[in-house]
């Protein structure tokens, strides 16, 4: 009994002890990144720079939630999100604190961080980018069939099409830019499409959809890019079979170009080591970091001109894909639209 | 004297009962807060999605509710009234699914029942058949499996324990009255149960509808899901929670059921069958004893046997595994334990006092402190964040200088808050139904004995509680170290836990090496399940 005692005010002093505050040699990071990859990433520039990391991961939604509960005295020095509307959302609800670097500002297309504001400071930065292409069964589906996003909708393609939850951020946010493309009103059409010709009702995570094709399951599969080239570059003989059977294709390359989003960083609004987490993003678009993001979790650097040596994505692309250029703060604007569309035409 | 201790008794609860209702109050308050984006969201909900959400969680409710009864209650009659081979090593076999988080439990089913997954894949390529072999497993029907297989042990632990105390006593005394086995099964034993059972259902129940791990995996749209659509993406917190005070009036429906059907059952003897007493389990033979058998060993092989085999698999089988670093392994262990520990003692204190303070002094406010007390257990755990985080948010902005908002998440204060929102409804489940197998007449005889207050609780109801206080305890370890929600979003800095890891690895899609971190949980899950079932058999 004395022992459990000891025991527990032991673990009760060590998780009781509050992270350092305002130190020099400290960022404290609040990360909606879920990739184990990214490991090498931290500790190589606390190797680099001497300045520790302290770490939270989360989710995006419970990160804003927590931000905005500390309020003035969050811990907060850097902020990781994934997801565009949320890095959208992140910025209007005055999360972030703008900042003036060269370095990013140089580094990263205008497009992929927030507008400037008044004063030339910018809100948040792009740091890499997916892009979300559609995935098909080579033995049963013809690639003409499937090489545009509204072709998922076409009756020909009946009963083939697997996809998430509509309600995933990464769909939220690919319906969102479709709105942008086409308008409220057919994109609601063409979301009804794509119900009428799912193989079943949505489950699972992008992973799932790849394997069902390869499987069988449906014909056809929308997902993040990262994913297919993970399984791409898997030594798992299962994984390599998925891989053979299913070809992919990056819709809308005569059009407006594939859907791309975007993960990327800020720093918090309330930070105390404010020059620190401007280091840190400088950091996140070094050629190492960047590469990182490239070879590590399959994703596409946001500094241009970098030689990109991932075999997957070079594989995917055949070298170039034309992305498509809507305004990030028009995708998150609409995904409460989207979502109440969504649940009118029954895309669960 | 003992005016000021009832004072300061009552005082302490109302603190605590302030403490752990301010979440769920938070929630209330919602409907002070209506706004036309709010209104407007709610009723294009209502139009198109929430009468489906209702109906597939009214109909999980009720799958799980059959499911749970059944297995939980077979389960623990088997072992308690009846002797046959292996008794004692299923007795705490039956237990093992407890330290197997639902999401666990759905995620290695899927992986190996899938259209894609290993089996039909073989069975496929075996027999030369095309598309699907079995029905899909990610459904309504398949949750409900999850969820039985994942919460039955709740049925199971408290009925066992009402049984073993004093079932075979009275059985004895049954058939030595001529009553055949069946009416004794169904008149004496059961009966007797009978608020055991109605406490673990209600635990399952709650705990199912406040998921969303198995939920948005399957792809069931739940009324959970609705909550956690309305927060996310309509991104607005007030008809979330709008929506979960309808999901709190279910609950408060269901916890009065529960209580009608317990106020009715009064316990007026004092004997507790202690040990070795006369009466033994009746001996099985033959092909009752191969139920008995098989009945007790299904739920464990399908409940953990098998989840842990698929994950296996799985592991061995993923590709060259993202380098984890082990030697964090037992760092993350020790703060799943220590989190788990701190909130089971501050848990089962709590829920000492509000059942010793309904029991000495059953009023109107201790029973409206009980009920509110035991909402938090249904409520998704983000809506307790929110719950939780806006009051805290507001204090924050209205005094910066009182650093609240640091204190709650910088330390570990914050998450074991929500934890106990969560979970003393758990350990008082637990020690109410140990109360109720108390009899009055002991307190009556004690208190004309000149002993009442606290020291009636110390010397005559605390040596009769060890058992379910115990039990508490290890139920509430247990499912913090398995909480995801709130771990996630309110722990400090640098401080990871077994099921984040899980969550993390499984949250990018790699199921193979999310079975390690998911296997390391279950493990040291064990230690607490195999504890829980030492107490339960010591006495």
């Amino acid at each position: 009994m004395r022992c459990t005692f000891q025991i527990l005010s032991l673990a009760l002093a060590s998780v009781l002890a509050p992270a350092a505050r305002a130190d020099d040699a400290v960022i404290n990071l609040y990360s909606a990144r879920h990739y184990p990859t990214d490991e090498a990433l931290y500790s190589d520039f606390t190797k680099a720079t001497g300045i520790k990391i302290n770490r939270v991961d989360s989710d995006d939604a419970g990160i804003i939630a927590r931000l905005k509960a500390e309020g003035s005295a969050s811990p907060a020095d850097v902020i990781l999100l994934v997801d565009a509307a949320r890095l959208w959302k992140g910025e209007v609800d005055g999360m972030f604190l703008p900042v003036k670097s060269k370095t990013l500002e140089n580094a990263i297309p205008s497009q992929l961080r927030s507008k400037p504001a008044d004063d030339g400071s910018t809100a948040w930065f792009g740091l890499s980018t997916r892009a979300r292409v559609v995935v098909y069964d080579k033995l049963k589906v013809k690639r003409e069939d499937v090489d545009t996003y509204e072709e998922l909708a076409d009756p020909k393609n009946k009963g083939k099409l697997c996809i998430r939850s509509g309600s995933h951020p990464y769909n939220l946010s690919l319906f969102g830019a479709m709105t942008e493309h086409l308008g409220p009103t057919a994109t609601e059409a063409w979301l009804k499409g794509m119900v009428d010709n799912m193989a079943h009702a949505p489950k699972g995570g992008d992973t799932d959809q790849i394997k069902a094709v390869a499987s069988g399951e449906c014909g056809i599969a929308v997902t993040n890019t990262y994913y297919l080239a993970r399984l791409m570059r898997s030594t798992n003989p299962a994984d390599k079979a998925v891989t053979e059977r299913v070809g992919v294709v990056f819709p809308n390359q005569q059009s407006w170009g594939t859907h791309v989003n975007v993960a990327g960083g800020a720093v918090a609004r309330y930070s105390k080591n404010q020059a620190n987490a401007v280091k840190f993003l400088e950091y996140l678009v070094s050629p190492e970091a960047q590469n990182h993001f490239a070879n590590g979790n399959n994703e596409w650097p946001v500094v241009k001109g970098l030689k990109l040596d991932n075999p997957a994505l070079k594989a995917m692309t055949g070298g170039n894909f034309k992305s498509e250029l809507v305004p990030i703060s028009a995708v998150g604007m609409n995904q409460i639209k989207v979502q109440q569309m969504l649940d009118r035409v029954g895309f669960k | 004297m003992v005016s000021s201790y009832r004072l300061l008794f009552r005082c302490v609860l109302v603190m605590l009962a302030l403490l752990l209702a301010l979440p769920v109050l938070t929630v209330l308050f919602s409907w002070a807060q209506w706004n036309g984006a709010s209104a407007n969201i709610l009723a294009e909900m209502s139009a198109t999605v929430l009468p489906d959400y209702v109906g597939t969680s009214l109909l999980l409710c009720v799958l799980v509710s059959v499911g749970v009864v059944s297995m939980g209650t077979v389960s623990a009659a088997a072992v308690t009234l009846f002797d046959f081979p292996m008794r004692r090593s299923l007795e705490w076999a039956l237990l093992l699914p407890l330290a197997m988080p639902a999401y666990v439990v759905a995620y290695a089913y899927t992986d190996y029942l899938q259209f894609s997954g290993p089996l039909q894949t073989a069975l496929r390529s075996a027999f030369g058949l095309e598309g699907r072999v079995f029905p899909e497993v990610r459904n309504v029907w398949g949750a409900a499996c999850v969820f039985t297989l994942a919460l039955y042990p709740y049925v199971y632990l408290l009925a066992r324990t009402a049984l073993s105390e004093r079932a075979n006593h009275l059985m004895e005394a049954a058939r030595l009255l001529g009553a055949p086995l069946s009416r004794r099964i169904l008149r004496v034993a059961l009966p007797l149960a009978r608020p055991a059972i109605a406490a673990g259902t209600a635990l399952a129940l709650m705990e199912t509808l406040a998921d969303f791990g198995v939920s948005s995996y399957f792809g069931i749209q739940t009324f959970t899901a609705g909550i956690y659509k309305a927060w996310l993406v309509m991104d607005n917190r007030i008809a979330a929670a709008q929506l979960a005070t309808l999901l709190l009036v279910v609950v408060v429906v269901l916890l009065a059921a529960e209580q009608r059907a317990q106020s009715r059952l009064r316990f007026a003897s004092a004997r507790v069958d202690r040990h070795g007493s006369e009466s033994q389990p009746m001996r099985l033979h033959g092909l009752a004893a191969v139920l008995a058998w098989v009945l007790c060993v299904l739920p464990v092989l399908c409940g953990f046997v098998l989840p842990v085999l698929f994950m296996l698999r799985a592991l061995l089988q993923g590709d060259g595994m993202v380098a984890l670093p082990w030697a964090r392994f037992v760092q993350w262990s020790i703060t799943s334990l220590s989190l788990g520990g701190i909130t089971a003692l501050l848990a089962v204190s709590a829920a000492l006092l509000l059942a010793a303070q309904a029991r000495l002094q059953p009023s109107w406010l201790t029973r409206q402190v009980k009920g509110v007390v035991s909402l938090g257990y249904a409520v998704p755990g983000a809506v307790i964040v929110v719950g939780l985080l806006l009051p805290v948010g507001w204090v924050q902005a209205t005094w910066p200088q009182s650093g609240v908002g640091y204190w709650l998440t910088a330390t570990v204060l914050g998450l074991v808050w929500a934890y106990l929102v969560r979970f003393v409804a758990v350990a008082l489940q637990s020690v109410q139904s140990g109360y109720a197998r108390v009899p009055t007449s002991l307190d009556d005889s004690a208190r004309m004995l000149g002993t009442s207050g606290l020291s009636l609780v110390r010397r005559v109801h605390w040596p009769l509680l060890k058992k379910p206080l115990a039990a508490a305890g290890l139920l509430v370890l247990v499912d913090v170290m398995k909480e995801l929600p709130a771990t996630l979003v309110l722990r400090p800095f640098n401080t990871d836990t077994l099921a984040v890891m899980a969550y993390q690895l499984a949250r990018d899609e790699r199921l193979g090496e999310a079975a390690l971190p998911s296997l390391a949980l279950v493990l040291v899950g064990l230690l607490p399940v195999i504890l829980l079932s030492k107490t339960l058999r010591r006495g």
